[in-house]
């Protein structure tokens, strides 16, 4: 019995996994791809944008065109998280650069 | 009273850094100066203080050699060359760039970049240059190599041993936020390595990144620009400048952005007193 319920739950879960994978469409790509180029225009504003944000960005573009959503959607999540980093960084220095300055 | 004391200590301690921070933005050019020449003198003390213009082979004998040996013939010879005859070239309407600069456009190197009160800017001499030529009618050049760094080699040329002499004057408070912002820029870290211009410049000249050996900040930009052998071909410090940001994983601004041009300035101020050497040439 407790082996049954051991296959079952484990065969729930690689169905739950499976088809989360098998879940990004274009829609989703676009959602994630949209979130990413927002947090890269405002490091943008900031003047800190990382050149890897920008290749995730068209790794995302390019698996999408090829409808590999899922890669794509993985690419943009990826091209965010740098994004938001290269924004933390910039609040970050902005305030601890003096402790650099030679005096 | 000893927990008093105690209780002191800690408060200063905890004031501590704040209080540097503050010391720090709040300092002068003239204190900035100071501080930047004493640092790099007491830290290369067997550096005669003329020789960081010279950047890596001041740093390091072995490339010291094979940089004399060079200069026997020169790298940047052809765009020492060229550039001479760009300066004289007149343009479409007779006039040449001699008609733009002071004397004549020679022996200037020195003075740039300066702050330009009107314009609320500091202006380099390849924004001079590019000046120049659309004045005159002519299509700017690439800021980054090539004519540019062919015009401004030969100007650097003639200042060939001529002191820096930039200023910050101080009834401009303009000027001196320029200044503060160039300063802020070169402290400041940023691209996914999370490297400042200090990182490599301050805390590292004398090591080595990867195959390079790092130049120290003084003096870092007298010898622009350079024939360097990583590109097989002349580079303009806007060229340098984009290329530290790359290098770094940071997207590059705009050659000449107002930030770069406020670094330079830093910079260039804080090499006051030390030989135009450029052109020059590096690894």
């Amino acid at each position: 019995m407790r082996i049954m319920t051991s296959i079952v739950a484990g065969a729930a879960v690689l169905m739950a996994l499976t088809s989360a994978h098998a879940a990004e469409t274009a829609d989703t790509f676009k959602a994630a791809y949209e979130k990413a180029e927002a947090a890269n225009k405002k490091a943008g504003d900031l003047r800190n944008q990382w050149t890897t944000t920008d290749k995730a960005l068209k790794a995302a573009k390019k698996a999408a065109d090829e409808g590999n959503f899922d890669l794509a959607t993985k690419e943009a999540k990826h091209a965010e998280a740098l994004a938001n980093a290269s924004i933390a960084q910039t609040e970050r220095e902005v305030k601890l650069w003096p402790d650099a300055v030679i005096r | 009273m000893m927990r008093g004391l105690a209780l002191l200590v800690v408060l200063g301690m905890l004031a501590g850094p704040q209080f540097a921070r503050a010391e720090a933005t709040k300092s002068s050019p003239e204190k900035d100066f100071k501080a930047f020449r004493d640092y790099f003198t007491h830290k290369f003390p067997k550096v005669p203080l003329k020789d960081f213009v010279n950047g890596p082979y001041s740093m390091d004998e072995g490339l010291r050699k094979q940089w004399i040996e060079k200069e026997t013939f020169p790298p940047y010879d052809f765009a020492l060359d060229h550039g001479k005859e760009l300066f004289n070239k007149p343009f479409k309407n007779g006039k040449t760039f001699a008609d733009c600069f002071p004397h004549k456009g020679i022996g200037i190197r020195q003075n740039y970049p300066y702050f330009d009160e009107k314009k609320g800017e500091v202006i380099t001499l390849e924004v001079a240059v590019n000046q120049c030529l659309e004045k005159n009618g002519e299509k700017p050049y690439n800021y980054m190599k090539d004519d540019m760094a062919a015009v401004t080699a030969y100007m650097a040329f003639t200042s060939r041993g001529k002191p820096f002499n930039i200023k910050v004057p101080k009834n401009s408070p303009k000027a001196l936020e320029a200044y503060e912002k160039g300063k802020q820029y070169f402290y400041q870290r940023r691209g996914q390595f999370n490297f400042s211009c200090a990182s490599c410049h301050v805390q590292e000249p004398g090591e080595h990144i990867r195959a390079e050996v790092l130049a120290p900040a003084l003096g870092i930009l007298n010898a622009m620009p350079i024939y360097r052998s990583a590109w097989g071909g002349m580079g303009t410090i806007s060229r340098r400048f984009t290329s530290c940001n790359s290098q770094v994983r940071g997207v590059p601004l705009k050659p000449q952005d107002p930030e770069y041009r406020n670094v330079e300035y830093y910079l260039s101020y804080m090499a006051n007193g030390l030989p135009i050497s450029g052109p020059g040439s590096r690894p």
